[in-house]
């Protein structure tokens, strides 16, 4: 997961397919954005069918994360500064 | 007397998925036989045990060249560093679909959806993207999908 590891993340959803991933994220947070896939959040760049949705929830980034043999995480963390930079694409 | 220019040579992406499904390293190791036959440099993309199983398979790289970890392969093609002519996304789950539709917007290569294992009709009702989709039933027998890529032939595309 390269730096992923590294973060204190929270798994929100697991082995969940794409779609199930993005409707968790257009349903349970006002605040989100659309990217399109190679998106960078954090040092990830984001894997999905297009449009990717990228939530927002005060300081928490939520944000999906695929690999191959376990299908997509929803993975919640904590950073100002990466919410504050997401915020601005929008 | 000036160099005649030369045609780049093609290159191909083959983005492998999860190996538990056998046939994988069996098509991929074809594919890339083909490939090199048709003068096209392959090039391998997965995880670590996926390309392992490659790597283990054909020690003296009789088929295999340059093999990369497939996070790496996303991030250089994201970021504009590298792209191929073609690019084959083995997809026998919903993240195989997942890397496939990704490949198809961040890559100007001819994309191919490589669909085998139990489930793959329900894997092929989900590509929504521009893709030729080469897709069989198969499992632990290579066959059928060794057929289903010879009758596409990308190779000689």
């Amino acid at each position: 997961m390269g730096c992923v590891e590294s973060m204190n993340y929270e798994i929100v959803l697991r082995d969940a397919t794409f779609r199930e991933s993005r409707d968790y994220i257009k349903s349970h947070y006002k605040e989100f954005i659309d990217v399109q896939p190679g998106f960078k959040v954090f040092d990830v760049h984001v894997i999905g069918l297009p449009p990717i949705a990228i939530g927002l929830e005060g300081d928490f980034v939520i944000f999906p994360y695929t690999k191959p043999c376990h299908g997509t995480f929803l993975l919640r963390v904590e950073d100002k500064e990466e919410a504050a930079r997401l915020r601005a694409q929008k | 007397m000036a160099d005649e220019p030369t045609t780049p040579r093609k290159t191909a992406l083959l983005v492998l998925g999860c190996p538990q499904v056998p046939v994988q390293t069996s098509i991929a190791l074809y594919l890339i036989n083909r490939l090199k036959k048709a003068g096209i440099t392959p090039v391998v993309a997965g995880n670590k045990a996926a390309n392992t199983l490659l790597v283990v398979a054909d020690p003296d790289r009789h088929y295999l060249g340059e093999v990369m970890d497939l996070d790496r392969a996303v991030a250089l093609m994201a970021e504009k560093k590298r792209d191929f002519s073609s690019c084959f996304v083995f997809i026998h789950n919903d993240a195989g679909v997942t890397y496939a539709a990704t490949m198809g917007a961040i890559s100007k290569a001819k994309l191919y959806a490589v669909v085998y294992g139990e489930h793959y009709e329900e894997q092929v009702k989900k590509i929504e993207f521009p893709c030729t989709t080469i897709a069989a039933k198969a499992i632990h027998n290579p066959l059928p999908l060794k057929k289903a890529l010879d009758e596409v032939k990308p190779w000689d595309a």
